[in-house]
């Protein structure tokens, strides 16, 4: 298939037309011309290249009434991804070689994105064995990125095993940081909110202890370390000292850590209950400042669907978790580039070129250079909506975003050269599949 | 949001954060003359008669449940009344499903018993039912009218019969022991500070809410000192012996020993200091007989003044409907 996009503004901000064919970029330049390509106008829209996102929760096998491998494909797409981690905690668990195989192929099937496992660090998500770590990087979906996010690996001795082994195999551990005994039923932040409300805290600090001793542990054996979530000032201050000392640690933030805060939650609303919880103001500025200077490496979504009766009931019987492929490019460009924090060019790095490079997730290095695969995104940066139900492109609707104005579209999303979505619509299945 | 009070009467009650000082007045006056109704020969009101008052309990609380009971009865409400047993949230049974259930057989008002913090919110803004709410305790959240039937027990206390149009200014309240878990403690916080009182909160520092600094009161760990104070009210807490396996504290002994208001304590309040407890009690753990059984003692006045102040909040809740709000 050949594509012609003319007029794109480049995360550099130079303005150019991309040719494509055979899933990459084989032409780069102005006036180009293809006689029998799809021709994309992208004047006045911004080339992005395709997203990554290193924490999606796409819940098939086990829980497709919240989303599928299809359905969250397509949620992807539809916010300018061209690629996603599809975490562990499935039913049965992604932690052998066959289930994550078989994620993998259902992502290929489908063709919307590409769809990278993450492997369970222990098998069941339990925290007390290895899983098969060895067996799942070298199947078929070579998995790098092992995680039981949703569960902390809070047994010190595992956590130091798992970061060995783990790295034999180039891979990373991506730590979902809860000490267990200090969140033992929390419900939201532990402060003035959660005093008020009655509702049990989930202190700062239980973030914060995990992080600090899997630095450390991450630094006695040279291990790569990934830290999911990074919700409170303290966290990013942790990840700041253990980067000066030569820790090989990345970090990621939510859109919705960068936005909202817990006063959401004084409505006792549980689309505002997730996992960690939203935090303070002081919070919120500070993850920015170190998203924008480097500390936290990357966005990634923590994308969790849930069905409608988990969040139509009293705040502590619900369940953690926001959907966010949809609105995450809209967040951060409002958090941070109409903030003044981040050029499009650092966007292009927090949510493509370094979520990737934590993934060892090839294609993804020489964005719109010609051979480079066409993976990319355009994007409308200068529109403003609300965002209604109708932006939500997966199966659930747990969206904090829902009826608040949001900035920017996207209008058009290439996944190796196939267009994912067109004139800001996803294309359908069968198209998609084809190619 | 709509405010809580107008003229024709009241929406719901969720929170005695949604009352001002008049509003608050408003409703311990009323419960006055709804207590005169108690004297009478017949204790019956016609004035709710043809409408229906729903008791929601999710939890267990057989005095909160027959305190809303009684109130509704003498004012000639019908009753129904859905008890389930302490666990049946967890086996599946939803709020919307029970509320929308009980609301279909045609209530006005109900009145909702909920372990989690915010349920009566999340129902009144769920728009699930039309009904009024009365939050009759949300987890460790609120219990609005304890909160309002210790404030009249206060101020009928100190003011008897000069009671009527009084707000509690300048009286001096302390409160001992889990105010982390306890809803009587937030909702009494805040309302006593609407009506004008000082308050202060004792206990250990693993039962002071992490927050407790943003709230309108001082705080100490220290009975002794708090009692040297000389406080107008002392109001004990109910300890819960489970809190001690989460390490809030050793045991019960050292519990009683550094916070409960044992004889020798109770020796050393002034005369005039009102000592209550929201029940049911601990005897002997976070009050002794003899503090519980005194004539210092407030805690059946706390029981009565429950009836009356009900009545005054169902009244109000069941007329502002009638009127269309």
């Amino acid at each position: 298939m050949s594509v012609l996009i003319t007029g794109a503004a480049l995360p550099d901000g130079s303005v150019t037309d991309l040719r494509i064919d055979g899933g990459v970029i084989v032409e780069v330049g102005a006036g180009l011309s293809a006689a029998k390509a799809t021709r994309i106008d992208a004047d006045g829209l911004r080339a992005l290249p395709g997203l990554v996102d290193l924490h999606t929760h796409l819940r098939e096998p086990g829980f497709e009434q919240s989303e599928t491998v299809l359905t969250g494909s397509r949620a992807a797409a539809a916010g300018g991804y061209t690629a996603v981690h599809a975490m562990a905690n499935t039913s049965p668990v992604q932690d052998t070689a066959g289930v994550v195989e078989q994620v993998q192929s259902l992502g290929e099937q489908h063709g919307y994105v590409t769809v990278r496992p993450v492997g369970a660090v222990t098998v069941g998500l339990a925290g007390e064995r290895l899983s098969e770590i060895g067996a799942m990087a070298r199947s078929r979906a070579g998995v790098r990125v092992f995680s039981d996010d949703g569960k902390c690996v809070h047994d010190a001795l595992l956590m130091r095993r798992a970061l060995e082994y783990v790295s034999g195999f180039d891979g990373v551990v991506a730590q979902h940081a809860q000490e267990p005994r200090l969140t033992e039923g929390a419900q939201l932040n532990e402060g003035v909110v959660s005093a008020e409300l009655g509702l049990a805290g989930w202190p700062a600090v239980a973030e914060e202890a995990i992080i600090a001793r899997d630095v450390l542990l991450a630094e006695a054996a040279d291990a790569r370390l990934h830290i999911c979530h990074v919700s409170t000032a303290g966290s990013a201050e942790l990840v700041r000292w253990a980067k000066a000392r030569g820790v090989r640690v990345t970090a990621e933030v939510t859109p919705h850590h960068l936005l909202l805060t817990e006063d959401a939650a004084r409505g006792y609303d549980a689309r505002f209950k997730v996992n960690p919880p939203l935090r303070r103001d002081e919070d919120v500025q500070a993850l920015r400042a170190a998203l924008a200077d480097g500390t936290i490496d990357v966005v990634a979504t923590d994308h969790a669907p849930h069905p409608i009766e988990s969040k139509e009931c009293a705040w502590q019987e619900a369940s953690f978790g926001m959907v966010g492929l949809e609105s995450a490019l809209s967040i951060v460009q409002q958090t941070m580039v109409d903030t003044g924090l981040l050029d499009w060019a650092g966007v292009a790095r927090v949510m493509s070129r370094v979520p990737a490079e934590i993934g060892r997730l090839a294609g993804y290095d020489a964005p719109f250079s010609v051979g480079s695969p066409a993976h990319l995104t355009l994007y409308d940066p200068a529109v403003s909506a609300p965002f209604d139900v109708g932006r939500l492109r997966g199966l659930s609707v747990n969206s904090p975003y829902l009826g608040r104005e949001l900035p920017g579209r996207v209008i058009a999303t290439l996944h190796r050269g196939v267009p994912t979505v067109l004139d800001g619509e996803l294309r359908d299945p069968e198209e998609v599949a084809r190619g | 949001m709509t405010p809580a009070t107008h003229d024709a009467g009241l929406r719901n009650l969720l929170s005695v954060r949604d009352l001002d000082a008049a509003a608050a007045v408003r409703i311990l006056d009323l419960a006055e003359d709804m207590a005169e109704v108690a004297t009478r020969e017949v204790p019956k009101l016609p004035a709710l008669r043809g409408r229906t008052v729903a008791n929601l309990f999710f939890e267990d609380s057989t005095r909160t449940r027959l305190s809303f009971e009684a109130a509704a009865k003498r004012l000639s409400a019908d009753v129904i009344t859905f008890s389930a047993k302490g666990s049946s949230v967890s086996k599946g049974e939803s709020l919307k499903d029970t509320a929308q259930t009980i609301a279909a057989m045609g209530v006005d008002a109900v009145v909702l018993r909920h372990s989690a913090s915010g349920a009566a919110r999340v129902l009144a803004d769920s728009g699930w039912i039309d009904a009024a709410v009365v939050n009759a305790g949300d987890g460790t959240h609120e219990h609005p009218t304890q909160g309002l039937l210790d404030a009249f027990a206060m101020r009928k206390r100190r003011h008897a019969d000069a009671s009527r149009g009084r707000d509690l200014a300048g009286l001096r309240v302390t409160i001992v022991g889990d105010i982390l878990h306890s809803r009587v403690a937030r909702s009494n916080v805040w309302l006593l500070h609407t009506l004008g009182a000082e308050v202060h909160l004792v206990a250990p520092r693993t039962l002071l809410p992490a927050g407790v600094g943003a709230w309108p009161v001082t705080t100490s760990s220290d009975l002794d000192a708090a009692i040297a104070d000389e406080p107008d009210v002392l109001m004990m807490l109910r300890i819960q012996s489970e809190r001690m396996h989460a390490a809030y504290f050793p045991h019960e002994r050292e519990y009683s020993r550094q916070w409960g208001l044992t004889d020798e304590r109770f020796g050393r309040l002034p005369a005039g200091t009102m000592v209550m407890h929201p029940g049911p009690m601990n005897r002997g753990l976070e009050i002794s007989a003899k503090a519980a059984d005194s004539d210092a003692s407030v805690i059946l006045d706390q029981v009565t003044s429950g009836v009356s102040i009900r009545m005054a909040v169902l009244y109000l809740v069941l007329s502002g409907a009638a009127a269309g709000a």
